[in-house]
């Protein structure tokens, strides 16, 4: 929150002529560059206007916004806004004008030479994955509504803005292709790297698409704001816990993957081996199953002690089948619901080869949300011994 | 079919003065849309946020509508004389309505999303005006325009009673003459040209309307 912030909003506030409560209360926050922060809360709590403000499409009553050290707060809003990528729920294309006219809007306005505008309208075309050539030359009308919301965000980033402000930009489309434009999106701001602000009533969305998340309340008063992981991890009060709802711990686990659990000993054997190898492994520990493992080290069959001693039938015949594994760049998320499916309620991790890593088992998980916690619990701790 | 053997002879025969005449009268409603148009989508743009401006603008040019022609084109003589003038102060009052309704109709029918990203893109309020709101509420103007010319085109008749030209004179000289040879002939005369007049410059503004339209907005 320093003055180094790309964007710092110092005690800024908005209130409404003949409005006694104002809609934003003295607000201080700082984006970062090139990462975005999602301004979520419930419908009410000033979060678009929060935004409007930054681009000053609503005027502050009180407080100074910054740009990257540079005071913004009186300077012409016009030639401030050609400086801002600016995209909205009902995107707002121009109907009159075609896809690389509504593209060209920004460029063209700053003078950039004709040569220099058709090559940056067909570069972003091409960025949000859209082929020139067909689109450039359409008029809105003829777009579906994921393609014209692509056009949107292309226009946006018209003239190589720094900084991106969205207004639920992917609230009104159909969930599937919502996801899909996240994702597209997700990939594009790992190359771009802007700074953004990224406004959402819907927790899932900012905890998909936020760096930071800043849960907002009443007249906007930042009731929270951190990454979504410590987040969800330790909601500060009854207002943070009530807006992630239910569920948080399992969203937590989205974000922890399973390369950073040290895997334990878990008891092996290899196809070929004498019983006597599996009968030691299973002495070692306490485990209960015992994984089979073909002469590659992939796994085969999860084994009891009884299943070794028997003597009817193939080894590779006996136990259960290994269902359910990871890679270890899956999340635990993905990893807890492989754990339900098996029937050993344990996931086996492999490498892309196939090839047996270790086992991940339901304590693990527990052990690790315990540290999140811990360590979120902690933090907030040092920041309050801090501030008093 | 008599009438019409004989009314083919009047044309045939003064064939030259009809033509003269049918651009006379051409050049009035022609002169007095442009200016109402300009008039009128001026004040449109003026008055369309007020809603007390734009409820009085509604109103006033409404009220023109119902002053009898006859009184109105009179009204002028005694400010600007005789002839082509008063027609023109006359017919230019009862040319606004039409185009000022459509002109703020079409302003309130701009899509609020697309003036607000205009906005947010940095276009001041004039390049909003000119670049985003009028080209899209243009088509419904330009609607406005046609409906205008259509009632100005009949009402134009009428310049001839103070003293301006166009086909009004083979109207008025037709029943001043009543029951003398060619009379009859004369009054048709002054009236089919006039709907053939309308018909054409309506086609002429259609085509303008489809020419100043962007193909984006066309349905």
């Amino acid at each position: 929150m320093s003055e180094r912030s790309m964007i710092h909003l110092d005690r800024v506030t908005k209130v409404y002529p003949g409005s006694s409560v104002p809609a934003v209360e003295e607000l201080t926050l700082g984006i970062e560059e090139g990462e975005i922060l999602v301004l979520v809360g419930p419908s009410g709590c000033g979060k678009s206007t929060t935004l409007r403000l930054i681009n000053r499409m609503i005027e502050p009553s009180g407080g100074n916004i910054y740009f990257d050290g540079e005071d913004v707060t009186d300077v012409n809003p016009d030639l401030l806004r050609r400086r801002i990528g600016y995209v909205i729920q009902q995107i707002g294309l121009f109907p009159h004008h075609t896809i690389g006219q509504n593209i060209a809007t920004v460029p063209k306005m700053l003078g950039w030479d004709k040569k220099q505008v058709a090559e940056r309208v067909d570069e972003l075309l091409d960025t949000v994955g859209l082929d020139p050539a067909e689109f450039r030359d359409r008029y809105p009308k003829e777009l579906s509504g994921g393609q014209a919301q692509r056009v949107g965000v292309a226009r946006a980033l018209g003239a190589d803005p720094a900084v991106m402000l969205m207004d639920e930009p992917f609230g009104a489309i159909d969930p599937i292709t919502r996801d899909r434009l996240q994702n597209e999106f997700l990939r594009l701001q790992a190359e771009l790297r802007k700074t953004i602000v990224f406004v959402t009533h819907d927790i899932d969305e900012a905890i998909k698409m936020g760096d930071r998340i800043a849960i907002l309340g009443e007249r906007s008063v930042i009731r929270q704001c951190d990454t979504p992981e410590r987040i969800l991890a330790y909601p500060v009060d009854d207002f943070v816990d009530d807006f992630i709802g239910a569920g948080s711990t399992l969203k937590g686990l989205n974000f922890e993957r399973v390369n950073s659990l040290d895997l334990p000993e878990y008891p092996t054997m290899r196809l070929g081996d004498s019983l006597e190898v599996g009968l030691a492994a299973f002495n070692g520990g306490h485990q209960e199953w015992l994984l089979l493992l073909d002469a590659e080290g992939r796994p085969l069959r999860w084994l009891r002690r009884a299943d070794l001693t028997r003597s009817e039938g193939q080894l590779r015949d006996r136990g259960h089948p290994v269902r359910a594994h990871v890679e270890p760049n899956a999340t635990l998320h993905d990893t807890l619901e492989e754990m339900l499916n098996s029937s050993t309620g344990a996931s086996v991790v492999v490498d892309k080869r196939g090839r047996y890593l270790g086992v991940v088992e339901i304590r693990q998980l527990v052990e690790v949300i315990r540290e999140l916690r811990t360590e979120a619990k902690e933090h907030y701790e040092a920041l309050e011994a801090a501030s008093t | 079919m008599e009438g019409v053997t004989s009314w083919l002879g009047y044309v045939g025969k003064n064939y030259d003065d009809i033509l003269q005449a049918t651009w006379e009268h051409a050049r009035l409603v022609l002169i007095v849309i442009v200016a109402a148009t300009f008039f009128s989508v001026i004040l449109g743009v003026l008055v369309q946020r007020n809603a007390t401006a734009r409820a009085m603008s509604l109103s006033i040019a409404g009220i023109f509508l119902t002053i009898p022609s006859l009184a109105l084109f009179a009204l002028f003589i005694p400010l600007v004389g005789i002839g082509n003038p008063p027609a023109l102060i006359a017919l230019f009052l009862y040319a606004i309505l039409p185009i000022l309704r459509n002109t703020v109709t079409g302003l309130d029918e701009v899509s609020p999303a697309v003036v607000e990203s205009a906005k947010g893109m940095g276009l001041n309020t004039w390049q909003q005006l000119i670049r985003v709101r009028l080209p899209l509420a243009w088509p419904v103007v330009m609607a406005g325009v046609r409906v205008s010319s259509l009632l100005v085109v009949g009402i134009a008749a009428i310049a001839v009673l103070v003293g301006g030209d166009g086909l009004g004179t083979f109207i008025q000289g037709g029943l001043t003459r009543l029951g003398l040879p060619g009379s009859v002939e004369s009054v048709w005369v002054g009236t089919v040209f006039t709907v053939l007049l309308g018909l054409v410059l309506d086609a002429g503004f259609a085509l303008v309307q489809r020419l100043t339209t962007s193909a984006g907005l066309r349905i």
